[in-house]
């Protein structure tokens, strides 16, 4: 094919694609330093902070923000909410790179990251926290390949007939796979915060308790609903030429419903916090500077979006509930950089405080751009926000009664 | 004002005491929070 085309050349020299090829260079500069000379050369990592911004941000974030694959997975298979279904190809994409980039990150945060598989091969450590984390999430990322391949499938498929029928195995899997996928992710996003039980005398007692597993789980719900409500909007905005009748149709139908759940978790993880001060007796620390941030965190980015989002399900209002799905995501950005950066080794002196240098932020920065792009790449050419001609009579007799109900033009009546 | 606790048993007590309270408090306010939120169900269309 010929690229002498001016107006194709002219299209891949945007301000956007400057940019991220930019990001692109730094990263991959930086990260021949990291695999050259090492952990010390490009962070601020030391032996009173070994885990940095590389796992409060990519993989403590990425794997919150990832759980819109499992809620809605659940939410279309498990609770019949087959209204949902339009969603969930976007949120397993959403992800299952959510989930890879993490293993990804964790190459560059693993002091020998050749290492990473020997849990599995040659010592287990099966009573060990960190052991349920590496093996759930190596599982769940297995899981939601298989759950994302068939998009993929039907995309190849066109070309390579042999692979409609692996198409047709895997869909007949999608409950099992749903099942083992809200199971694993039910018991990884909870040990995640089980990771700080450890240290207690490290963080600060209003970020510390023993519910710090099920803050990390119901939180997770929360982050979810609210990324499946904010890539949606994303999504809506820069890839709207992608979506078919069925998408868009149901498209404001997910974001009320979406709203409403996170609604009713965030006011749930707002009460069960209160519940943790209660039960620790940590009132009093309310009252200093860093109650203040703790409130800053439970007020403005919990209390506030739950509260955004109870308006918008009342008035019916879009813009309110995205609204508060970008104070969620923030919210849970912010609450697990509380956790384990800000008010971890809260009682050290400022000079042994540790603050990411410029290239560990950078790697972070490369590596959602990274995410972006290739979401970006997927969802422009596979069956993400559209189902595929060829494909659509592999549905299953339930979801066609169900389409059939609530888009009755789209199958020709 | 930080209470002063001698013994694990008296901060127990104290501590799920105020709990037992709050849990009441908080079923009132979900039935609420439930009611505001699902109020006006199917009375108004997306704007």
């Amino acid at each position: 094919m010929s690229t002498d085309n001016p107006a194709v050349k002219k299209s891949l020299y945007t301000p956007f694609n400057i940019m991220v090829g930019l990001i692109f260079l730094v990263g991959a500069v930086i990260t021949a330093l990291r695999f050259t000379k090492g952990l010390g050369a490009v962070t601020n990592l030391s032996d009173n902070n070994p885990w940095g911004i590389w796992i409060s941000f990519d993989l403590l974030c990425g794997v919150a923000l990832a759980a819109g694959g499992y809620t809605t997975s659940a939410a279309c298979y498990v609770f019949g909410l087959k209204r949902y279904h339009s969603a969930v190809r976007p949120a397993i994409l959403t992800a299952f790179l959510g989930y890879s980039l993490v293993g990804f990150a964790l190459l560059y945060d693993v002091g020998r990251p050749w290492r990473l598989p020997y849990p599995f091969i040659v010592q287990s450590g099966p009573s060990s926290v960190l052991f349920e984390v590496g093996l759930c999430v190596m599982l769940y990322l297995n899981v939601l390949f298989i759950e994302w391949s068939p998009a993929a499938l039907e995309w190849l498929g066109v070309k390579w007939q042999g692979l409609k029928k692996v198409r047709t195995v895997i869909v007949k899997m999608t409950l099992g796979l749903t099942i083992f996928g809200v199971i694993l992710s039910t018991m990884h996003q909870s040990s995640l915060g089980a990771l700080y039980l450890i240290a207690p005398s490290k963080l600060h007692p209003l970020w510390y308790s023993s519910y710090l597993p099920v803050y990390f789980f119901v939180s997770s719900i929360a982050a979810g609903l609210s990324m499946v409500i904010f890539e949606g909007t994303l999504s809506h905005h820069y890839l709207h030429d992608k979506m078919d009748a069925t998408y868009l149709s149901e498209h404001d139908g997910v974001t009320m419903g979406f709203a409403k759940g996170a609604a009713l978790v965030l006011a749930g993880y707002f009460l069960i916090k209160v519940v943790g001060i209660t039960m620790d007796n940590n009132w009093h620390y309310l009252a200093t500077k860093w109650g203040a941030w703790f409130l800053v965190e439970l007020l403005g980015f919990v209390a506030l979006p739950c509260f955004l989002y109870a308006m918008a399900v009342r008035e019916k209002n879009l813009l309110m509930a995205r609204v508060a799905s970008v104070i969620t995501v923030l919210g849970i950005v912010l609450n697990r950089f509380n956790v384990s950066l800000v008010a971890f080794n809260w009682q050290l002196a400022p000079a042994d405080r540790y603050f990411p240098s410029w290239m560990e932020i950078a790697i972070s920065l490369y590596i959602v751009t990274l995410g972006v792009s290739i979401f970006w790449f997927i969802s422009s050419r596979m069956p993400i926000f559209y189902e595929h001609p060829q494909f659509k009579e592999h549905e299953t007799a339930e979801f066609h009664e169900h389409k059939l109900k609530k888009h009755p033009q789209s199958f020709g009546h | 004002m930080e209470n002063h606790f001698y013994v694990l048993h008296d901060f127990m007590v104290y501590t799920k005491g105020a709990a037992y309270y709050l849990m009441g408090l908080m079923l009132l306010g979900i039935l609420g929070f439930w009611l505001y939120i699902t109020g006006r169900d199917e009375d108004k269309d997306i704007q």
